[in-house]
């Protein structure tokens, strides 16, 4: 296929996974900041939401102090945010325009359709609470749905498989970046146990990930900071994990590479990084350090976006 | 201006016309409302397909909807079959007389077009000069618009053969009626449009270059997402199953054309293009254009590529040739032409431009390169101050304008606010031409000016669309 759809294939998925992203996110903070002070602590939950987000330095280009009010503007609609999800919507949109040919189209209605639908709230806004929260779930609605049309009707193809390189790849660096924020509540210090204070950070960081439930049937036990760092993690079978992430990255490249009868940078580089999760136990990661951990591979994961961009997309 | 001629009621409007009877039968069984709700059913349709165009230089509108008819227009077989020939006939004088211009001119020895007005022409191409093009075929695809004045004829408006545009809608158009009104469909035998995919990339396919594989490959070469007509660039690209294309994807190396794809360079044989000859290479033509692939023009002359449509074609499209088809098709079918021609005064010639100049009130003037109803001056609608500008215009430049009487273009049933209304048509068939023979799908895109009184059907001038029926008995 041409360098250019793949490309645009590879950044639609990237944006549409964002936006759900911070869509969830914001809807997390929300919750969080809703309780009583006494429940959470004196930290500023929407200055680590910016920080997960990623774009802590330029809302401060912005703005003196972060607060429930810019925050959400900031992260949901403003134009000068580059990844604010109204800036992921029309990105997706006009990437979507460029490769209609290779999309489906319920995935090209999916996109289009929501892109006509916000239209009305860009111009509107969301007044109320109720309508942000309409709004975050209409977002999160379009990334399942966006999802889901790929994935029921989508040649398996090499457009799926960057299509999908794009998804996992985004979905790595997000989840990443919760744990590079919030590592520092899941260290395993005795006295914090069972806090009340880091309890309802813990529910908030599964709730960006929409594991909480996830948690329960997989561990069977109350909220333990380690076992929270093992799911979002080691665990393959939660699908935002990161070693879930890079199994299906490390399947994907090899498929593009059986079909077009040629490994490369991309395939090695990506294997590198599932077999380091694969056989990483949590103990050792936390001697190493978690927030090591956690920087070194949100490094290497932006570094295997270079490597598929090379190897691919020019 | 007389009244029109109505493609429902004739003249009189005493009689229905033949091919019309079923559909006003069912016209006068359903009720308005349903008209109305099916029309809004139908604009939603379109809106959600994202059939758009843009409008150049109207940024509120960068991507608006044509407003779409649900009236269908009808032609009867016979009436089509009168059609088809006639266009046959005239693709295939258009195709010789290029090859003609851009080799021996006969033409011009027989002194049948004055030659500064091929030579002296911006639309003439000299890198064309003595460059054979794979099978002879210049017009791969030509929109031929065709307007009546009364039952027995089609008259010739103009010959696109540049890059003419608007099948899209025709296909789209039939796909969404055919949704919404079952009924209607059940009671008619329409001919259907829906192969018209196969028969382009079997032609375009047909004039691949004698030296490419047994399978050619074929791209779409579009300018990008902010061409008016992208929309029906990649949907004639997922409909053919071919590339979509933008002149960054390609590369010419050794004189052959490659485009970059995830699998390394991959020969392509037949550019359907999209782009105008200015934009193509930027080694021969603009230097500017970032639309174009540098050497494109020296693989196209070492005979690796084929373009379609071929490079210079725009001469004929150019308005002042456009007086001489007449001609031109006795000149090579030795045939009486079928389709005839609006008269046209040439301002360059001094007689003409006097009659004109005398007559601007009563006339239409238009831009010998002009397209999309641009530019051009409808004498009778048209305020006292823009003839006089129109004036001075056709004074200082003659050689660029030809005038036409204003006709009254047949009219067809649409739909308005008022109820339906007789509104001005047009008709764009789309012929093909490939290495072997002509073909044209039963139909084409019917524009009608939703404006009451109106004679401009473009869509950049707030035209519509209907769907185009060909009766098959």
């Amino acid at each position: 296929m041409l360098s250019r759809t793949a490309e645009n294939l590879y950044w639609l998925a990237r944006y549409i996974e964002r936006a759900e992203y911070l869509a969830r996110t914001i809807d997390a903070t929300l919750r969080v900041t809703a309780l009583p002070a006494a429940y959470i602590g004196k930290t500023n939950e929407w200055d680590s939401a910016l920080l997960t987000a990623g774009v802590g330095q330029s809302f401060y280009d912005h703005y003196q102090e972060a607060n429930e009010q810019n925050v959400v503007e900031y992260l949901s609609f403003a134009t000068e945010n580059p990844s604010s999800i109204r800036n992921c919507i029309e990105a997706a949109r006009l990437n979507a325009r460029s490769v209609r040919t290779a999309l489906t189209g319920e995935m090209w209605d999916t996109i289009n359709a929501a892109w006509i639908e916000l239209q009305a709230v860009w111009s509107k806004g969301t007044g109320s609470r109720e309508d942000l929260a309409k709004f975050l779930r209409f977002v999160q609605e379009t990334s399942l749905r966006f999802d889901g049309s790929a994935y029921r009707t989508m040649l398996r193809n090499d457009a799926y498989w960057f299509s999908r390189l794009g998804l996992h790849l985004e979905r790595a660096d997000n989840t990443a970046r919760i744990l590079d924020v919030k590592y520092h509540v899941l260290l395993p210090e005795e006295e914090h146990v069972g806090g009340p204070l880091d309890y309802y950070q813990w529910t908030s960081i599964l709730r960006s990930v929409s594991a909480l439930t996830a948690y329960h049937w997989v561990y069977r036990e109350t909220l333990k900071p380690w076992l929270i760092a093992d799911l979002l993690i080691l665990n393959d079978t939660l699908p935002r994990s990161l070693a879930s992430c890079y199994g299906n990255l490390v399947r994907n490249l090899d498929q593009i590479g059986v079909a077009y009868g040629r490994q490369g940078a991309a395939q090695r580089h990506a294997r590198g990084i599932r077999n380091r999760l694969e056989h990483s136990h949590m103990d050792d990661i936390f001697q190493h350090g978690v927030h090591e951990f956690i920087q070194e591979f949100i490094a290497d994961n932006s570094r295997l976006g270079e490597i598929i961009t090379k190897q691919y997309l020019l | 201006m007389a009244v029109a001629f109505d493609e429902m009621n004739g003249h009189g409007g005493i009689e229905i016309r033949q091919a019309y009877q079923e559909l006003s039968r069912w016209l006068k069984e359903t009720p308005p409302d349903a008209l109305e709700y099916r029309r809004q059913e139908a604009e939603l349709l379109f809106r959600r397909i994202g059939i758009t165009f843009a409008v150049y230089g109207d940024a509120e509108a960068q991507e608006r909807l044509i407003p779409f008819d649900v009236i269908p227009r009808i032609l009867s077989a016979k009436e089509w079959a009168l059609l088809e020939k006639g266009l046959k006939q005239r693709v295939l004088a258009l195709n010789l007389f290029l090859r003609d211009i851009y080799h021996g001119r006969d033409i011009l020895r027989a002194n049948i077009i004055p030659e500064d007005l091929i030579f002296q022409n911006p639309v003439f191409r000299p890198e064309m000069n003595g460059q054979d093009v794979p099978h002879d075929v210049y017009v791969h695809i030509a929109g031929i618009d065709i307007i009546r004045t009364d039952p027995e004829n089609f008259i010739v408006l103009e010959d696109n053969a540049r890059t003419p545009s608007g099948v899209s809608y025709m296909l789209e158009n039939r796909e969404i009626m055919m949704r919404l009104f079952p009924d209607l469909f059940a009671r008619h035998r329409v001919a259907p449009v829906e192969r018209y995919p196969d028969e382009l990339l079997a032609a375009l396919r047909s004039v691949a270059p004698r030296g490419a594989a047994a399978e050619p490959t074929v791209a779409l070469m579009t300018p990008g997402i902010y061409n008016s007509a992208y929309y029906e660039h990649s949907f004639l690209a997922d409909k053919l199953g071919i590339e979509l294309v933008e002149g960054r994807d390609l590369i010419v190396k050794n004189d052959e054309v490659f485009m970059r794809t995830t699998e390394g360079l991959k020969r392509v044989d037949v550019i359907y293009r999209r782009v105008d000859d200015d934009f193509l290479d930027p080694l021969t033509f603009r230097p500017d254009s970032a639309l174009g692939v540098p050497g494109l023009m020296s693989a196209y002359a070492a005979g690796n590529i084929t373009l379609a449509n071929a490079v210079g074609t725009g001469i004929a499209d150019d308005k002042a040739i456009y007086s001489y088809m007449p001609d031109i098709v006795k000149f090579y079918l030795s045939e009486e032409p079928i389709l005839k021609n609006v008269q046209t005064w040439r301002c360059r010639e001094p007689q003409d431009l006097a009659y004109v100049l005398d007559n601007l009130d009563d006339l239409v003037v238009k831009e010998v390169h002009g397209s999309g109803g641009y530019g051009m001056l409808i004498g009778p609608a048209a305020t006292k101050a823009t003839i006089e500008a129109f004036r001075d215009k056709l004074k200082r430049e003659p050689e660029g304008f030809i005038a036409q009487p204003t006709l009254a273009l047949s009219t067809c049933p649409t739909c308005t606010d008022k109820g339906l209304a007789p509104r001005h048509v047009d008709l764009r068939p789309f012929v093909l031409t490939g290495s072997e023979h002509v073909t044209i799908v039963p139909g084409g895109l019917t524009r009608v000016a939703l404006k009451e009184g109106s004679l401009v059907v473009n869509s950049s001038q707030g035209g519509g669309t209907k769907d185009t029926w060909i009766l098959d008995e």
